[in-house]
């Protein structure tokens, strides 16, 4: 235990949040030798020195390795951590405002509706919406997943919420319902969509990283970059929301701007990161909790170590999937619900509904 | 230097509960709203404290409560609740910091949450969980979390405003005297004090002013010793009272009378 001093002499012992911001360093030097290592996985043999050696300019790479690395790795290493860490905090933001650990975008459908958005842009973007794809250019599906994002968290909160009480059944029961409409809707306009546009769709639905190139980063980082950078100024309102909307009040939270504020950030990250890597489940549910278990709740740090947490999971995740099953690319959404689904079953099955 | 309510009128449904209540409270006083079950006590604090929404005006230091942005607010005035339910596990120090963080001197005292609890009786709690406390103990530890929230009683020559609803409902007698002399030295320090209570005979005694609420109405506003009187209680209390008076201070004490 390390021990501050205070003026009148007096030790303090310091608490888990000392201790707390001691991990997120650590967490933060983890998180850049596991992205150091992702650069090294794959087909093309790359090792930690040659990597190195071209980073400084010592030896020149192949033009082909230097393709692999600048033009393959690269963009795939950047999404994948801006989408973990945004998938990451999206979830413990939402498990916040619905005051439940439950709460993660993928569990309780706004991924859903963040896919609808994308399937609508994707499909009708050459027809019907072609105006509007052409006024948004890349930013086109990002967009239209970010607003289908948006539309379902505030009705599931509408249904959910009873005098700014979560209801767990309702929220679960009332993503499932909602779920059940949003995948019509998407099973139909996908029964509409023509050859090219399903293919399309089908790579996308998988969720997986594979594929990703700069222009695609370019069209959904920086919204994921704007909340993460926001992440800081909302542990504030999160905090005060864990005392209930009455204390939020009494601490200086407007607290229908903070719900809105909140709503909005969930629905982007969400957005954002399921438009560009489908439907890839749990990371929002499992790394906010495995914090919550070691660090403790407080969303000062819970947000900065569930974000590192997500992108170094979702690193791992995609290099695994593309060297399990090699040369061919196992999709990243298999990896994450075959570790999710089970963690998701003992988190119920410990009671994590009721006691956290 | 002020806090005042004007034509102040709530109502649910069709119940009003408050029906163009007026008063003033004074900084560096010590002001309790006592008054039987259904009075509008609650719903008095609740409107202080901007929970409740309500018809009239509420002037904090000469600005309307209403138009006053919340941050802003939150640095002029502290409420203590009478329970809150917390819904994740924080410790007693993670409580206590989140008052810190509405402070506009968190960060040139950010050891303040030790003083606080020092000062509330809860050396040693900070890494206990606050869901594992008594009753007592938590609202001793909102307590601190509203301390740190406004430690000093006056900043930048505003004096600031305590808000309190029924803060010694849970607590032993020792901790009742604490948490009163808490608010006392704030009121002593220049501080305006707020207090919902039930005890008549505590806020007797640390009382600069009492408000007696009946059906909504202020029934009568003043020193201890005209509004703790034997007309009063057995009008607003419909019971038999005996009202005494403590030789030493001429403080009013209160007991039931014993019927044979």
């Amino acid at each position: 235990m390390v021990e501050a001093t205070l003026t009148h002499g007096q030790s303090l012992s310091s608490g888990r949040s000392d201790r707390a911001w001691r991990w997120v360093t650590i967490l933060s030097i983890f998180f850049v030798l596991v992205a150091l290592w992702s650069l090294t996985v794959g087909a093309t043999d790359l090792n930690i020195i040659r990597l190195f050696n071209s980073f400084f300019g010592i030896e020149a790479l192949s033009r082909r390795d230097e393709v692999v690395l600048y033009q393959i790795r690269f963009p795939r290493l950047i999404m994948g951590m801006l989408v973990g860490a945004s998938l990451a905090c999206s979830g413990a933001i939402m498990q916040g405002l619905f005051r439940n650990p439950l709460a993660d975008p993928g569990v309780v459908g706004v991924s859903l509706g963040a896919s609808l958005g994308a399937v609508i842009m994707i499909v009708l973007g050459n027809s019907v919406l072609i105006g509007v794809s052409e006024i948004l250019g890349v930013y086109d599906v990002p967009i239209a997943a970010c607003i289908g994002a948006w539309t379902f968290t505030l009705i599931l909160y509408a249904i959910s919420s009873i005098r700014g009480q979560t209801s767990v059944a309702l929220l679960l029961l009332g993503g499932i319902a909602l779920g059940a409409i949003v995948g019509a809707i998407v099973g139909l306009i996908t029964y509409f969509a023509d050859d090219n546009e399903l293919r399309e769709l089908t790579f996308w639905n998988m969720g997986s990283l594979a594929g990703v190139t700069w222009p695609k980063v370019i069209s959904s980082a920086p919204l994921m970059v704007i909340v993460l950078m926001a992440v800081p100024f909302l542990a504030k309102m999160l905090n005060g929301f864990a005392m209930g909307e009455a204390v939020a009040n009494h601490i200086g939270i407007n607290v229908q701007n903070a719900k809105r504020v909140l709503i909005v950030a969930v629905a982007i990250s969400t957005g954002a990161a399921v438009a560009v890597s489908g439907g890839i489940g749990f990371i929002g549910l499992v790394s906010p909790h495995l914090v919550r278990v070691t660090l403790g709740p407080d969303h000062r740090y819970l947000l900065p170590a569930a974000g590192l947490i997500g992108a170094i999971l979702l690193i791992v995740a995609d290099s695994i999937a593309r060297v399990i099953i090699a040369p061919a690319e196992l999709p990243l959404g298999i990896i994450t619900a075959i570790i999710g689904g089970p963690f998701f079953i003992w988190m119920l099955l410990r009671g994590g509904g009721t006691r956290l | 230097m002020s806090l005042f309510v004007k034509d102040l009128s709530v109502a649910y449904n069709k119940k009003t509960v408050l029906d163009g209540l007026s008063c003033e409270f004074q900084a560096g006083q010590f002001s309790i709203i006592v008054g039987p079950n259904g009075s509008g006590k609650s719903t008095l604090i609740k409107a202080l404290a901007g929970e409740q929404r309500y018809a009239g005006r509420i002037v904090i230091e000469g600005q309307d409560q209403q138009k006053i942005p919340n941050w802003k607010l939150a640095t002029m005035r502290g409420v203590v609740p009478q329970s809150v339910q917390v819904s994740v596990p924080f410790t007693v120090r993670e409580i206590v910091e989140i008052g810190l963080s509405a402070s506009p001197t968190r960060i040139k005292h950010p050891h303040r949450w030790h003083d606080a609890l020092e000062e509330c009786g809860l050396q040693g709690f900070e890494n206990l969980y606050y869901h594992e406390l008594s009753g007592g103990e938590q609202q001793r530890v909102q307590l601190a979390r509203v301390r740190c929230q406004i430690w000093e009683p006056v900043y930048e020559d505003v004096p600031r405003w305590f808000i309190l609803d029924e803060p010694v409902s849970s607590l032993d007698i020792r901790h009742q005297i604490q948490v009163m002399d808490i608010a006392k030295r704030f009121a002593a320090g220049g501080g305006g004090v707020i207090a919902v209570m039930h005890d008549l005979n505590l806020s007797a005694m640390y009382s600069d002013r009492m408000i007696l609420l009946n059906n909504g109405e202020i029934y009568d506003n003043g020193e201890a010793q005209q509004v703790v009187s034997s007309d009063n209680l057995n009008t607003v209390y419909h019971q038999g009272w005996e009202v005494n008076i403590r030789e030493d201070k001429k403080i009013p004490y209160v007991l039931p009378q014993i019927r044979n």
